[in-house]
């Protein structure tokens, strides 16, 4: 990799090239095992639902690449295959969740997408919109009763979620207590099949931040160096005691809600705007365009991250599935309450 | 010395409070207002810092003790009432409740709940929110009927690795005193129910504030030469069902009461698997009593005409016997 000075025409001020194709890398990588599970669910592999990040990789791996893995909290929703990587979760973990692999992190007991391991700080999400945000918090507030004080929480969220109740007295919650949360709102236009114009009525959703009395930015979600740039500031401005920070993103869903659905309703007219760019085809090209990477360069990274992709997938596929059998079939931690002794329990 | 229901909630928080740096309590109006029932009065005098009010938000409420529970915290959340837990409803039970199971990380937390109703209190501040709680895996489920378990019970359930709901009686705050506080050798663990009263002729198998009410239907039939025997669950969820089937083996009728809505329910639960361990032992067929199928009613004729009271259980416990 040819190693790029501190500052570069292109970038904006503090991020660095390194930054850059750290950022790159972890979209790569999720574009690559993301379309790799997507296939593997059309020719009937996966049993469930798919959700992809197609088009979200640079505003989900820019976030997370300016958490501190081990130290920070992130928790990812629907489509941040790319930040959850750039977190350090491990590929193996996708691949296990999405094929049922007992050797997963959720033992095939949950999903696809509904998968994480809190212990490191990565919650794991349940469906419900908005639910998670608050969780964030209480694990922010329980990091400041054991007096570490300089904890970042982040959570990701979508257009449509930010409709429900939950993400409003999360927020609200959030900055009464002047949390260092970081709310990252991918608004890809739609929710499902629902317009934005069905979904809020404000002119724009950054416009909420300041009735929360949270710090608002808004990004073009395409362009990774922008993205950085907004992050790196909101991550700071969290760690340093100024309270909930929200970041719109704008971009563009470049695929239906789930492997299921083919998005036939998004217009035209949308995908020719610079909201249906590719985010990674930018980044690629931008590297190129500012020498960062040579084309050789590029195509080993993408060489590597298929194979990194193949050797996940082919190592879930030979896990064992759960077997009811071995199942506990205990939901409780507290063994001595479970009643196991009578045949209508 | 005698110390109320209330006070003994308002104890048992004192206790683990001091006991343990992990716990904080929070919930709407707690702080310096010590709560709405002053369940937590001086508490954030004396504990600064781990009392905290909340915003209106149960939702994020609930969330946000999750957040801090899989951290490795143990916190209370004080709902002002039952009834507004159905806001942090999907919090408790897809969240908190599911959250072992799917991660191996255990979700340690207390709701606890003030429940059931009280005069004039109407259909939004007097509902029995435990059967709904019950239904869903991966919660336990408390309903204290005496001093002594209000406050060994919220001891206990703090210490449980596994969310609890504590349904609290809203009736039984300033009514029911005791003389003090049973010691840690008479406490009885939680998942046991216990036998309140000794009887022969049938079984009550009831809790919360429905045991007193029972306890007086015995008193009544009593002085008609009947002995009936009265079942206090103390735990939804585990349900004792051993000392349920004893206690029918020994009276060989069943009636069940709750002061919650009749559709499913702990009633139609216990009765379930009675009949199903024990139809041997029943001598008569199993006999339920609830509130009405309606809204709770505001007026006091009304309500006392909605839920079980003695009277009623007296009425019905004269059927069964006369079976
Ligand atoms: C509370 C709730 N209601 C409904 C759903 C079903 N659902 C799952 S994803 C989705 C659309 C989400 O849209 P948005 O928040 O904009 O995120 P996106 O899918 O566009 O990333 C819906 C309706 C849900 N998961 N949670």
């Amino acid at each position: 990799m040819t190693s790029a000075p501190v500052a570069l025409p292109g970038l904006p001020d503090g991020i660095t090239a390194g930054r850059f194709l750290e950022g790159f890398h972890f979209m790569l990588l999720a574009r690559t095992l993301e379309d790799k599970i997507a296939a593997l669910y059309h020719s009937g592999k996966i049993t469930g639902g798919v959700y992809l990040g197609r088009g979200q990789e640079a505003f989900s791996a820019a976030l997370a690449v300016c958490l501190r893995q081990g130290h920070d909290i992130f928790a990812p929703l629907i489509r941040d295959q790319a930040g959850r990587m750039a977190f350090g979760e491990d590929i193996l973990d996708t691949a296990r969740t999405y094929l049922g692999s007992v050797k997963g992190p959720m033992k095939g007991r949950d999903g696809n997408i509904h998968r994480g391991r809190p212990d490191k700080g990565m919650p794991a999400m349940i469906s419900h919109l908005g639910a998670m945000i608050s969780v964030v918090c209480g694990m922010l507030k329980a990091r400041q009763f054991r007096g570490i004080s300089d904890t970042v929480g982040a959570t990701c969220i979508g257009d449509g979620g930010t409709s429900t109740g939950a993400f409003h007295e999360a927020l609200n919650l959030a900055a009464v207590e002047k949390l260092p949360l970081v709310v990252a709102i991918a608004n890809n236009q739609f929710a499902y099949s629902t317009a934005t114009d069905r979904q809020y009525a404000c002119k724009d959703l950054v416009d909420r931040a300041i009735g929360y009395g949270a710090e608002g930015y808004s990004v073009d979600g395409t362009d990774l160096a922008a993205c950085l740039a907004v992050f790196d500031k909101a991550v700071t401005r969290a760690r340093t005691g100024h309270g909930p920070q929200m970041v719109v993103g704008n971009l563009l869903r470049l695929c239906g809600h789930g492997a299921h659905d083919d998005g036939s309703y998004i217009p035209e007219t949308i995908k020719s705007t610079p909201l249906g760019q590719d985010c990674l085809k930018l980044a690629r090209q931008k590297m190129i365009d500012h020498r960062w990477a040579t084309h050789s360069e590029l195509e080993a990274m993408e060489a590597a991250a298929a194979e990194a992709v193949q050797q996940a997938v082919a190592q879930a596929q030979r896990d064992p599935a759960p077997d009811p059998a071995a199942e506990t079939w205990q939901p409780l931690a507290s063994r001595w309450l479970l009643e196991t002794d009578h045949p209508t329990t | 010395m005698s110390i109320t229901y209330l006070e003994a909630i308002r104890e048992a928080q004192t206790r683990a409070l001091q006991e343990n740096p992990d716990v904080f309590i929070y919930g709407q109006d707690i702080a310096g207002f010590g709560g709405a029932f002053k369940a937590t009065k001086h508490l954030a005098r004396d504990f600064p810092g781990r009392v905290l009010d909340s915003p209106i938000s149960e939702d994020a409420m609930m969330g946000f003790a999750i957040g801090a529970a899989i951290e490795g915290m143990r916190p209370i959340v004080e709902m002002q009432f039952a009834d507004f837990s159905s806001i942090a409803f999907n919090q408790i039970i897809n969240q908190a409740a599911t959250h072992y199971w799917r991660t191996g990380i255990p979700c340690p937390l207390v709701v606890r709940l003030p429940s059931g109703g009280t005069a004039g209190s109407g259909p939004f501040h007097s509902q029995s929110m435990e059967s709904l709680y019950a239904h869903y895996p991966g919660l336990i489920v408390l309903t204290p009927a005496t001093v002594g378990d209000a406050y060994w019970m919220l001891l206990e359930a703090i210490e449980i690795n596994d969310p609890v709901i504590f349904c609290e009686h809203k009736f039984l705050y300033y009514h029911l005193k005791a003389g003090a506080l049973p010691t840690v050798e008479e406490r009885l663990p939680i998942g046991k129910a216990r036998i309140t009263r000794h009887g022969k002729h049938a079984s009550v198998v009831t809790y919360s504030a429905m045991v007193h009410e029972a306890l007086r239907a015995a008193d009544e039939l009593a002085r008609l030469g009947y002995e009936i025997e009265v079942v206090d669950l103390r735990s939804i969820k585990p349900l004792d069902t051993d000392t349920v089937l004893a206690s029918v083996a020994r009276t060989g009728r069943l009636l069940v009461v709750g002061e919650a809505f009749p559709y499913g329910g702990v009633t139609a639960e216990v009765i379930a698997r009675v009949t199903a361990e024990g139809f041997h032992l029943l001598d008569a067929p199993p006999k339920r009593l609830n509130a009405r199928d309606t809204p709770i009613p505001y007026h006091p004729n009304l309500w006392a005409a909605h839920r079980p009271t003695a009277a009623t259980i007296t009425e019905a416990l004269r059927e069964l016997l006369g079976f």
